[in-house]
C-alpha cells in the first residue's frame, strides 16, 4: 500500500537517512526499530510530510506521490501520531482532536465535534472523563489516547505511531497494543516505531531495522528471535568476530544479515 | 432524556458534576484558587477603582462623566483589541501608539491639506496600518526578527514618520463640522433606539443560548436548563437596560461606543467560533503542534500582525476625530503601555494562547477610569503614569502567578 524506495534526508552534513526502503501492506503492522540516532524519527517526519525527503520515491496505493506538507499527507490518508504528541495544552480535548480539521470553519459546530469526539473515544474505550478540560489537565496515557484518536479522525489508510507505548503504564500499553491490532483488523497499514522488543513481537507482522540511517534487515516477526533483532539494531553482527563466526558456523535464521 | 442514562459527556463515574447551586459556586471557587482567574481580576479592579474614586469625588460616577468615559475608552480600546490579537499568538506589538499617531496624521493631511472626502482619508489611514502590519509580518516570518525588537524599532521609526508628516506644524485641525469629528464628539443613539439595542442584544443572547442548549440535547450531550439560560439573559437585559438608562440621563449612548462594542463582539466571534480563531489560540499554545496539525503558522502570525496594526490605525483615526486634530503627540506618551496594560489587565496572557476580545473592553475601562478619576482630582499626568505603571506590574505579576498555579493544578 505504501512503499518507500531509496529515501535520503540530510540535515547539514549529517545524513539522517540514506537510501532507506520500507513497505507497508494493507492490514499489516510493520515495526521500525533502531538505536538512538538510527533515523527512526526522521523517517516518521518524512512520512508525515514535516521534512520532505532530499531524494527517493514514495508510492501510495500504486501511485507515486510527493509528501510535501502535513495537510497534504493527511489528505492522502496517512496519519501520524508523534512521540511528543503535538497537542496544544491550552486547548480542550475536542479542540485538539479537530485542530486543523474543524467542522464548519466560519461557525464552528462544537456540538457535532463533541459528539464525534465522544464516539471516537468510546470506540477506543478511552478513559477520559470530560472533554471540556484543557489537555494540560490530562495524564500521559490520556494524552496518548487523544493523540491516537485525533489521527483516526480523517479515516486514514496508513497510520504512523512514533513510540506509542514509551510513556505508558502496563494496562495502558496493553490497551494501545489492542488498539493497534484493531487498526490492523480494520485493514489499515500500521507503521510502529518502537524501542520495546516485547511490544514489537506482540503485534508486529514484520520488523524493519534501521541502523545509522540505513536499512539493516527486514524480519518476519513470527520467526525471528529477539537476539537477531538486537544484533541488527546494535550492529553486533557487524564486527570481525561475528563475521568470522557467521562464515564458519551454519546460519540459524534466514535473512538475518543481508550482507 | 431519561434520568437513568446520563448525557454522552457525563458518563464517566469519576466526573464530579455540579448538581446544585452550591456545587457550582464551589467549583467556581476552586477554579479561581487553581489559577484559572478568567475575568475575575478585571471585574474586581473595576469595582475597587470606581468605589475609591467615587468616595474621593462625587462626580466620578455621574452620568456625565460616564458618558465621557464611554467616548474616551474607544481610541485606545481599539489599540488594546489589536494587542489582544498579537498576545494570543504569543507575540507583542510595542508600536501601536506610533502607528495610531501615523494614522491620525494621514487622516488629517488627506482631509485638510489635500481636501479629500472623509472616507478616502479613513481608507488611507487604515491602509497605512495594514501595510505596517504586513511589514512587521515579513520581518518576523522571513527574517526571524523577534516581534519585540521589530515593533520596538517600529515604535521609533513610525514616530519619526508621524513627526515628518506633521513637520513645521504642531497640529492639523480637523474641521469641527465634519462628520468624523461629529461622530466622535456629538453623535448619540436616540433614546428609544438605545433601549431597542439592549432588548435585541438580550434577546439574541437568549435565542442563541437556548438554540445551543437544544442542539446539545438533541445530540445526547448535557445542556444547561432553559430556566438558567432565561435567568442569565434576564441579568444581561437588566445590566444593559440600567447602563442605557443611566447614560440616557444626560447625553446618552455614543455611536462611537456602540461601534467599539460591535467590533469587540465581532472579534469575539472570530476568535471563539471560527477555524481561524481556533488556529490563533493553537499557535499561541504550541506553534509546533499547530504546524503539524496543518495550520499555516506563518500566515496566522502575519494576519495577527496585520489585524493589530489595522486596529491601531482605526484607533488613531478615532483619536484624531475625538480631539478634532492630529498633533505631534497623538499616540505618544503612555498610549502604547495603556493599550498593552488594558489587554493584560483584561485577562489576556502575555505568554500566549489565553484571553478573549472582551479583555480589551474591560481592561481599557480600568485604565481609562484611573485616568479619568485622577483628572477629576486635578492630579497631573505624573501621578497617572505612576499609578498606571503600578497597575500594569500588578496585572502582569497576577498573570505570572496564576500561570504557575494553573500548571501546578493541571489547568494549563
Amino acid at each position: 500500500m505504501l512503499s518507500l524506495r531509496g529515501i535520503s534526508k540530510s540535515f547539514g552534513a549529517v545524513a539522517a537517512l540514506a537510501d532507506v526502503d520500507l513497505d507497508v501492506g494493507e492490514g499489516e503492522v510493520v515495526a521500525v526499530v533502531g538505536d538512538n540516532g538510527a533515523g527512526k524519527s526522521t523517517l516518521v517526519k518524512v512520512l508525515a510530510g514535516v521534512h520532505p525527503p532530499d531524494s527517493g520515491t514514495i508510492e501510495f496505493e500504486g501511485r507515486e506521490v510527493r509528501l510535501e506538507s502535513p495537510t497534504q499527507v493527511h489528505a492522502l490518508g496517512i496519519a501520524t501520531v508523534f512521540q511528543d504528541l503535538a497537542l496544544c495544552e491550552n486547548l480542550d480535548v475536542k479542540a485538539n482532536l479537530f485542530l486543523g480539521r474543524e467542522i464548519r470553519p466560519f461557525l464552528l459546530d462544537d456540538v457535532a465535534m463533541e459528539k464525534r469526539s465522544w464516539e471516537l473515544l468510546r470506540q477506543l474505550s478511552a478513559k477520559i472523563p470530560t472533554l471540556s478540560v484543557p489537555v494540560a489537565a490530562l495524564s500521559g496515557g490520556q494524552r496518548q489516547t487523544v493523540a491516537i484518536a485525533r489521527s483516526l479522525l480523517g479515516d486514514p489508510k496508513v497510520i504512523l505511531l512514533d513510540e506509542p507505548t514509551a510513556a505508558l503504564g502496563v494496562a495502558q500499553t496493553a490497551e494501545v497494543l489492542n488498539l493497534v491490532e484493531r487498526l490492523r483488523d480494520k485493514g489499515l497499514g500500521v507503521v510502529m516505531i518502537s524501542h520495546n522488543m516485547e511490544d514489537v513481537r506482540a503485534v508486529a507482522d514484520r520488523v524493519a531495522v534501521l541502523r545509522l540511517g540505513r536499512n539493516n534487515g527486514v524480519f518476519d516477526a513470527r520467526t525471528v528471535s529477539t537476539e537477531d533483532i538486537i544484533a541488527a539494531i546494535t550492529g553486533a553482527a557487524d564486527n570481525v568476530v561475528a563475521q568470522r563466526a557467521s562464515r564458519t558456523a551454519d546460519r540459524t535464521s534466514q535473512g538475518s544479515d543481508p550482507r | 432524556m431519561s434520568p437513568e442514562t446520563p448525557a454522552l459527556d457525563l458518563q464517566d463515574e469519576r466526573l464530579v458534576a455540579p448538581q446544585t447551586l452550591g456545587d457550582a459556586v464551589r467549583a467556581a471557587f476552586r477554579r479561581v484558587r487553581d489559577g484559572d482567574l478568567g475575568m475575575l481580576p478585571v471585574f474586581g479592579g473595576i469595582v475597587v477603582i470606581w468605589t475609591v474614586f467615587q468616595l474621593l469625588n462625587r462626580t466620578f460616577l455621574s452620568s456625565t462623566n460616564l458618558v465621557n468615559l464611554s467616548f474616551d475608552i474607544v481610541p485606545v480600546g481599539f489599540l488594546a483589541l489589536g494587542i489582544v490579537c498579537v498576545l494570543l499568538v504569543g507575540q507583542i506589538d510595542l508600536s501601536v501608539g506610533s502607528v495610531s499617531g501615523v494614522a491620525a496624521a494621514v487622516t488629517a493631511l488627506v482631509m485638510v491639506r489635500y481636501e479629500q472626502p472623509i472616507w478616502l482619508a479613513i481608507l488611507a489611514a487604515v491602509a497605512t496600518g495594514c501595510l505596517i502590519g504586513f511589514v512587521y509580518a515579513q520581518g518576523f516570518n522571513r527574517f526571524a526578527v523577534p516581534s519585540f525588537v521589530m515593533t520596538l524599532a517600529g515604535l521609533l521609526a513610525f514616530l519619526g514618520v508621524q513627526l515628518w508628516l506633521l513637520r513645521g506644524q504642531n497640529a492639523v485641525n480637523l474641521p469641527y463640522d465634519s462628520d468624523l469629528v461629529q461622530f466622535a464628539q456629538l453623535w448619540f443613539v436616540p433614546e428609544w433606539m438605545s433601549y431597542l439595542f439592549a432588548i435585541i442584544a438580550a434577546a439574541g443572547f437568549l435565542g442563541t443560548s437556548l438554540a445551543g442548549a437544544r442542539t446539545r440535547k438533541a445530540a445526547g450531550l448535557s445542556a444547561p436548563s432553559p430556566r438558567l439560560l432565561v435567568f442569565r439573559a434576564a441579568l444581561v437585559l437588566a445590566a444593559l437596560g440600567f447602563t442605557v438608562f443611566y447614560l440616557n440621563k444626560t447625553r446618552g449612548v455614543a455611536w462611537m461606543f456602540v461601534l467599539f462594542v460591535v467590533v469587540v463582539l465581532v472579534m469575539h466571534y472570530v476568535l471563539s467560533r471560527t477555524k481561524f480563531g481556533r488556529s490563533i489560540y493553537a499557535v499561541g499554545g504550541n506553534p509546533e503542534a499547530a504546524r503539524r496539525a496543518g495550520i499555516n503558522v506563518k500566515s496566522v502570525y502575519a494576519w495577527t500582525f496585520v489585524m493589530c496594526s489595522t486596529l491601531a490605525a482605526v484607533g488613531g483615526v478615532l483619536a484624531a476625530a475625538r480631539l478634532a486634530a492630529a498633533t505631534q503627540s497623538t499616540g505618544t506618551g503612555d498610549v502604547n503601555l495603556n493599550a498593552i496594560a488594558a489587554a493584560v489587565i483584561g485577562g489576556t496572557s502575555l505568554f500566549g494562547g489565553r484571553g478573549s476580545a472582551f479583555s480589551a473592553l474591560l481592561g481599557i475601562l480600568v485604565i481609562q477610569s484611573i485616568s479619568s478619576g485622577l483628572t477629576l482630582l486635578n492630579l497631573d499626568s505624573s501621578y497617572r503614569f505612576m499609578i498606571t505603571g503600578a497597575v500594569l506590574v500588578l496585572a502582569v505579576a497576577l498573570d505570572s502567578f496564576a500561570r504557575r498555579s494553573r500548571q501546578a493544578h493541571g489547568r494549563g
